[in-house]
């Protein structure tokens, strides 16, 4: 142990996104010692890039809306994937957990009575968005942010951590990473292990995620015995742009449909009207008119296509691109400029408006923006305990967007932040538990921490080998075009047989300078992740042989009864990133009869 | 599109120099956009810091043709012709390339004494949109650094840093003084401690800032007319007490336990 910096932890949390924050408080407000570590700046994670809200059912501005609804409203949108208790109890808590944030300082906009103002966004009934302009995610990690130093926590910044490590008796026993900055090498022991580790969006090519996005944490849960489950289920958020090239995939938030922006084809359509699937029927608009009087108010019409959930409007514009109805770029038109006044748009969107202008050229208060799907957020993640964030590997926990069953096949905008804050605290009070019960492990293994480090140098050793940005770029060239929006068994089958013959290209990388910041190396080091996620997506897009949410398959094109029961989970066999990866069926928590009614109450 | 020269700061804290790589240049990139293929082919252990790539993170600040900004917010066809410089931000210790040490300013944002709001009523508190808009315009800030980078005080004077907060820093503590639930008192620890009063008015930091706060305007003179009335008006300072009871001095804010 003595050879590197060492540090000791009752909970150790992996990322410093909303959710490992809001782990950190409620682990450090139990009186225990809590270290946390991310591999960019303190307050740079994903989170801080989120735009639209975050969803609560607080009943500011439609007080008919309540915890009931919000459940439903996530169940249909994850098409009753979701583990029922997540989405019980995220909709009955998401309130408070919002209300808490004001008192640590964030300032969110009013209502005119000056409660908590909340937006519209797909699949929510009711206008359920706490927000702060078009940048609720710095609002919402700023606060935590300061909430956390104001606490005197350690925060490792810049820390990337390479592996999971057990005690001798199998438990979680804390990590091995090391310092970006230097390059060299720290472990960390602690009692238990929260991973809050984020997304994977980065192993797509159009993605809205950034170089953080390579699913660290699905993989390292996978490698120290906990499960992955439904990780086909990707969702392509319908709204990115699509150019300039160079900025291909960028978000554009869904907030702009919420506050009036439509879609348009080649031929100024609004063709989601022509894509409103059966279940979404008896709540959808049938008129542009009867549409447009559902924004001022919610009883006067029902709510317009373009806010049905995100992977049915994903879907649709991908057919119409298909059909040769797209615009000049490959995407489809998002129009507010003709709908809503400059000054309206400057408001209430003033990111996007910065965005448009500054990258593309393009004023979004007088012309329309041009987008299509991008790669956005992993439905699928670490199977966990709803009550605790408990995984299958004693000593780790997990929340946030590395955490699966939440969200079911797909999830609604806005119920991630709400997720991250709902099951950070959850994540923080079950790590507390477990440590003060006295279980929790002892000591690291020295042997697997050596031969961790061990394998994060072997690329320096060789002379010959490939660049690892060409092995990212081709993963992401191979699955956006064979694990895409729209999957077949033969580009599934196709898709795996190069999985296999990527991890024999990563075992041949060749990193060029030395430990110190040094990007190259760092890629080389996520690159065993990405595929562990990649194989896990394909080989549970290849067994779901049907159609739900962000799960769409061309030869089976509809949902299917006997799919609907399990969820697909993943284990590795061997613990090693190249060990064989197997997948079994998990079945769905039975749900109780009071909450099955909520889901067949006719809203 | 034509070739572009970028000329770029490598090295660590020992010391480095510019090196020169001629590069293709496809229309309406941004600098980072060049950056990241020179990473991805000629120089892959280039460090640089990027995360959102739209101006909401602030990780890529650096210093381009001398100006410090944003490289995934600054177009290359709105440069000069000719070869781009790009360099690390002056103000902060070299890590390596474009990397620099901002470990400064957490350290500073560490000191800073916590919003210690009223207590929370039943059912959230009630707050009017024109009484937050005042602190949401600070709370804008992407913690670039960009304005720490250019402010004289630090750039110049390394010895300063010790007791000088800086322009990011100032914005947090005017938010926080115009927090409309805040009733914790920081106008001596800002002048005591932050060195509020080695700030000149120069402007230099609302002219760099990506969000467009108005630093100067809107946050500093406020904050030094706060001060100053503290210090040596004493009707002003009564007044004050008067007006905002509930708050504490920093001292006694600190054993004030947080919510
Ligand atoms: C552009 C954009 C807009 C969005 N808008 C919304 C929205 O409006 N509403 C909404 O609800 N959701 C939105 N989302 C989704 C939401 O922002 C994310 O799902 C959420 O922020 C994830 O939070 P997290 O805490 O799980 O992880 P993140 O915020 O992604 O943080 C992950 C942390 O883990 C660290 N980490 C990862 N791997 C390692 C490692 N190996 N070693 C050390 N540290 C590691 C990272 O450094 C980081 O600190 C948006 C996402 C994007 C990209
Ligand atoms: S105005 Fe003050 S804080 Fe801003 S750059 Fe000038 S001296 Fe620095
Ligand atoms: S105030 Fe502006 S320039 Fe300064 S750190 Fe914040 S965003 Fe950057
Ligand atoms: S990469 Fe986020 S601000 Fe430039």
């Amino acid at each position: 142990m003595s050879n590197y910096e060492h540090h000791d932890y009752d909970v150790l949390i992996i990322g410093a996104g909303g959710a490992g924050l809001r782990a950190a408080i409620e682990a450090k407000q139990r009186g225990l010692k809590v270290g946390i570590i991310t591999k960019s700046l303190l307050g740079k994670a994903h989170t801080v890039m989120a735009e639209g809200g975050m969803a609560a059912a607080m009943g500011n501005v439609y007080e008919e809306d309540n915890w009931m609804v919000h459940f439903r409203d996530t169940m249909r949108g994850g098409k009753y994937l979701n583990n029922y208790r997540m989405a019980e109890l995220h909709a009955k808590e998401a309130p408070e957990r919002v209300l808490e944030l004001e008192q640590w300082g964030a300032l969110f906009d009013r209502t005119k009575d000056g409660k908590i103002l909340q937006r519209d966004f797909g699949g929510h009934r009711y206008a359920r968005l706490a927000h702060t302009g078009d940048r609720t995610g710095l609002e919402l990690i700023r606060t935590l942010q300061q909430k956390v130093v104001s606490m005197g926590t350690d925060v490792f910044m810049e820390v990337k951590v390479l592996k999971l490590v057990h005690d001798d008796a199998g438990r979680v026993a804390g990590c091995v990473a090391y310092h970006r900055a230097s390059g060299e090498f720290v472990t960390f022991a602690a009692k238990a292990v929260i991973l809050a580790t984020g997304g994977a969006g980065k192993s797509w090519k159009f993605t809205s995620n950034s170089w953080e996005g390579t699913g660290d944490g699905h993989a390292m849960a996978l490698w120290a015995g906990a499960k992955l489950i439904d990780m086909e289920c990707i969702q392509f958020h319908p709204t990115g742009m699509v150019w300039p090239l160079s900025v291909r995939g960028i978000l554009v938030t869904e907030g702009v449909r919420g506050d009036g922006g439509v879609l348009r084809n080649s031929l100024g359509e609004r063709f989601m009207f022509n894509y409103v699937a059966p279940m979404f029927r008896a709540e959808t608009a049938e008129t542009e008119e009867e549409g447009d009087l559902w924004y001022d108010d919610h009883n006067a019409g029902r709510r317009p296509p373009e806010l049905l959930p995100r992977d049915e409007v994903a879907r649709a514009i991908n057919t119409e691109v298909k059909a040769g109805r797209g615009g000049p770029h490959g995407g489809v038109f998002l129009d507010i400029g003709s709908r809503r006044s400059a000054e309206f748009i400057r408001r209430r969107l003033p990111s996007m408006y910065h965005q448009f202008m500054e990258l593309a050229g393009v004023d979004i208060t007088r012309e329309a923006m041009e987008i299509g799907p991008t790669c956005h957020y992993i439905m699928g993640g670490v199977q966990v305990d709803a009550d605790t964030a408990a995984t299958a590997a004693p000593g780790l926990f997990a929340a946030g967007e590395v955490a699966g069953g939440m969200h079911g096949a797909n999830r609604l905008g806005g119920n991630s932040l709400s997720d991250l804050i709902v099951f950070g605290k959850r994540a923080g009070a079950g790590a507390a538990d477990y440590v003060l019960s006295g279980q929790a492990a002892t000591s690291l293994n020295q042997s697997a921490v050596e031969a961790a480090i061990k394998e994060a140098l072997a690329p320096f050793e060789r002379t010959e080998g490939e660049n690892p940005y060409t092995i990212q770029h081709d993963l992401q060239e191979m699955m956006q075009a064979n694990v895409g929006i729209i999957r077949t068994q033969s580009e599934l089958d196709f898709a795996l047989g190069e999985l296999d013959k990527f991890t024999e290209r990563v075992k041949n990388i060749a990193v060029k300078g030395g430990r110190a910041y040094n990007p190259g190396w760092n890629l080389t080091t996520d690159l065993p992740a990405m595929l562990a996620v990649c194989k896990t997506v394909a080989l549970g897009a290849s067994f779901r042989k049907e159609s739900r949410g962000g799960h769409t398959r061309e030869d089976f094109p509809t949902a299917s009864e006997e799919f609907s029961k399990f969820n697909l989970a993943h284990s590795s066999n061997g613990g090693n990133w190249d060990s064989p990866i197997e997948t079994t069926e998990s079945p769905l928590l039975p749900i109780p009869q009071e909450l099955k009614a909520l889901l067949e109450e006719a809203h | 599109m034509a070739d572009v020269t970028m000329k770029i700061w490598r090295g660590d804290a020992s010391g480095g120099e510019f090196q020169n790589y001629t590069i293709e240049q496809n229309d309406n990139e941004v600098v980072l956009d060049v950056i990241h293929r020179i990473q991805a082919t000629e120089a892959p252990d280039l460090a640089c810091r990027w995360n959102c790539k739209a101006g909401k993170c602030g990780s890529c600040s650096a210093e381009i043709n001398g100006k410090p900004r944003l490289m995934c917010m600054t177009r290359m066809d709105t440069l000069p012709e000719g070869p781009v410089t790009v360099t690390p931000m002056k103000t902060f210790p070299i890590i390596r390339d474009l990397v620099t040490d901002v470990s400064f300013n957490y350290a500073m944002a560490a000191k800073i004494p916590a919003l210690l709001p009223k207590p929370m009523p039943e059912g959230g508190y009630r707050l009017m949109q024109e009484d937050v808009e005042r602190s949401q315009e600070f709370r804008k800030c992407i913690e670039c650094f960009l304005c720490q980078d250019v402010c004289h005080v630090i750039r110049d004077h390394e010895d300063n840093k010790a007791n000088y907060a800086g322009p990011r820093f100032f914005i947090r503590i005017a938010e926080l003084e115009m927090n409309p639930l805040d009733t914790n008192d920081r106008r001596e620890f800002v002048r005591e401690d932050m060195g509020l009063g080695y700030c000149n008015i120069t402007k230099c930091c609302t002219e760099v800032c990506p969000e467009g706060i108005h630093i100067t305007d809107n946050a500093i003179i406020p904050l030094k007319e706060r001060v100053v009335a503290a210090n040596y008006d004493p009707v002003a300072w009564l007044g004050r007490k008067i007006r905002r009871q509930t708050k504490k001095t920093s001292a006694e804010a600190a054993v004030q336990p947080a919510p």
